[in-house]
């Protein structure tokens, strides 16, 4: 029992700071970021190129992986994202420009980093044994404190800097932070970014347990769908309930569904379309955000 | 979109005998008959994408057309397979059982909206692909194999369609096959689009909290839409699963739900035929690109992309006249 919380804890932190990123990019400017999974497979080759392969120590090599993904954010959203919004005549269109985005890193990736699985040396060693109840390795407790640590980093900056409250009045109404003097333009560029970021962030911290390969993209993608219609689109909290939850499902299920055989996710998609049906905004969302 | 002009008849004319004739014609004297399974596929993919279309038309983004289209692929290789029934009569059904399942589905996941319905819609396909692995019906990640080929059609004594099992060429029977029904649908579209249903569907599009003001059920028609979304989905799926005489979980993927979606943004969401001519554009695109190897992938999103920053608003909304207004 010990060890299934313990396992929740560790899927639910990581699984929130993915779907902050995804959160953070739809609440700003309307988008489904389809390559959020892409840019955590980015982010995950970056660290492993500096910390695995150039021997650079993990902090500074993690940090390259926030810059990589940030500049790219930027980019992505001043010369994609805020052309197509200003001139298609339907919201959806940056859809389709999403979707080609996650082809477009997924050639990158294969072209720059190939489609071999990657993993790099073990930031500690050593495992916590506390007693045969909870069994886990140091490294995982480590990147589950770092994950913990960058989630509150990112609620007090969004809550108490200058640019988080910008963020924070864009997300509300566009319009009126425009009346208001905030710069929508510079600050959306920002909002991306930052949620790249964060999607770059998760992929240098899990490279060191999990390993990182190419197909990793889609699936993060969906997982991070179901987190965030579990909390509710757009919503900060709503994210990081929603990975809280989704890992804290898994672990559970993984325990014991296993006996059934392979339908933990199958149980899961089959509760979350009944628990939409009766919430259909999920938990905190706005009604149709 | 009044009555339909002469030049609509001749459109039409033309479209056809190139179709059912030219094409083939074509083929036969370049010998590439390769083509003819690739333009089949464009055929049941453009049927299954105008289902995803249908959705857009009442204003939902539907990424979950694999999921119907994986239904119908089993429910034919089922029938077909162990009740051993013709497969023209499992291919209606197919349709009518995918229909069913939206309407059961629907019923829930239609009350939401937007981006919720749009990621919703996306865990579909890997619903029904766990559950196709999980049911010992479906044979699990085997899959359904050596599905025989559909057999004749007679009436009154007199045969319509011949056993494909006795056809020299069956790419080509395929390749009619599929471009008749798909020909059937996008009629069925029109005709559809340009009724009181369609003109309900464009009020809901734009505001459904208003068009249940003026008193349309719009709960009631969602429902309807997506089940006729859904069956053709169904067909589109149970074809293909009679061509490639097999079906596995992994026949559609979630890959395949977003593309069924691309494939109407790239037409243009404004235009019944669109998603026929996004399928052609992206299917054959990314064959013809083969040739580029290992950057197939980068120039295909690449241009992707492209277009839809040149063309924000699909293939068929270039007009003469859009020129002029951008140069403005």
């Amino acid at each position: 029992m010990e060890q299934i919380l313990a396992n929740g804890v560790y899927l639910g932190a990581q699984y929130a700071m993915i779907a902050l990123g995804l959160t953070l990019i739809f609440a700003l400017m309307n988008v489904l970021n389809f390559a959020h999974g892409q840019m955590y497979v980015l982010g995950g080759f970056v660290t492993y190129t500096f910390y695995g392969q150039l021997g650079w120590p993990f902090v500074p090599a993690l940090l390259m992986s926030c810059l990589t993904l940030a500049v790219a954010g930027a980019l992505i959203e001043r010369f994609l994202f805020a052309p197509v919004i200003r001139r298609s005549a339907r919201e959806e269109s940056t859809m389709l420009l999403a979707a080609g985005l996650a082809f477009l890193l997924d050639a990158i990736i294969l072209l720059v980093f190939g489609e071999k699985q990657r993993g790099v040396p073990k930031i500690v060693n050593g495992v916590l044994n506390w007693d045969f109840r909870v069994i886990m390795p140091y490294d995982r407790i480590l990147i589950c404190g770092l994950a913990i640590l960058s989630i509150v980093t990112f609620i007090l900056f969004m809550q108490y800097s200058k640019t988080g409250r910008a963020l924070r009045a864009l997300a509300q109404d566009r319009t009126a932070a425009e009346l208001m003097g905030v710069d929508v333009a510079r600050y959306s560029m920002i909002g991306f970014a930052i949620g790249a970021m964060l999607a770059g962030l998760v992929g240098g911290l899990l490279v060191t347990i999990t390993g990182v390969n190419l197909g990793m993209g889609g699936p993060t993608s969906i997982k991070a769908f179901m987190m965030v219609m579990i909390g509710g689109a757009g919503v900060i909290s709503g994210a990081i309930a929603g990975g809280i939850i989704l890992g804290f499902l898994e672990a559970i299920g993984l325990a014991v569904l296993s006996q059934y055989g392979d339908i933990t996710y199958l149980v899961i998609f089959v509760s979350l379309m009944i628990f939409l049906a009766i919430r259909p905004r999920g938990l905190m969302g706005k009604p149709w955000g | 979109m009044s009555k339909p002009s002469p030049a609509h008849w001749i459109g039409l004319a033309v479209f056809l005998a190139a179709v059912f004739v030219a094409i083939p014609m074509l083929i036969a004297a370049s010998g590439r008959t390769d083509f003819y399974f690739t333009l089949t596929s464009v055929a049941l993919l453009a049927i299954a994408s105008a289902g995803v279309w249908l959705m857009f038309y009442i204003g939902r983004i539907h990424i979950g057309q694999g999921a119907f289209a994986l239904i119908g692929a089993y429910v034919s290789a089922i029938l077909v397979t162990k009740a051993e029934m013709s497969f023209w009569l499992t291919l209606p059904l197919a349709g009518l059982f995918a229909a069913f399942v939206a309407v059961l589905i629907g019923i829930p996941i239609l009350r939401l909206r937007g981006v919720y319905f749009a990621m919703i819609s996306l865990v579909l396909t890997q619903v029904v692909t766990l559950t196709a692995l999980a049911l010992p019906i479906t044979n699990g990640a085997k899959g359904i194999t050596s599905i025989p080929l559909p057999g004749a059609i007679s009436a009154f004594g007199i045969t319509l369609v011949p056993d494909f099992a006795d056809i020299e060429n069956t790419r080509l029977a395929f390749y009619l096959t599929s471009c008749f029904l798909m020909v059937l649908t996008f009629a069925a579209m029109h005709r559809l689009v340009n009724s009181r249903l369609g003109h309900i569907c464009r009020s809901m599009q734009q505001n459904e909290a208003l068009a249940a003001s003026i008193g349309v059920n719009i709960a009631h028609i969602r429902i309807i839409v997506f089940s006729i979304s859904s069956f053709f989905g169904g067909i589109g799926g149970a074809m293909f699963g009679s061509i490639a005489q097999s079906v596995y979980p992994s026949t559609f993927v979630v890959a395949d739900s977003v593309n069924f979606m691309l494939n109407c943004f790239l037409g243009g969401l404004g235009y019944v035929f669109g998603p026929m001519l996004g399928t052609l554009v992206l299917y054959f695109g990314w064959d013809l690109l083969f040739e580029f190897g290992r950057y197939q992938l980068l120039i295909y999103s690449g241009l992707l992309i492209l277009a839809m920053l040149v063309l924000p608003n699909g293939l068929l909304s270039i007009r003469p006249d859009m020129f002029r207004r951008s140069s403005k």
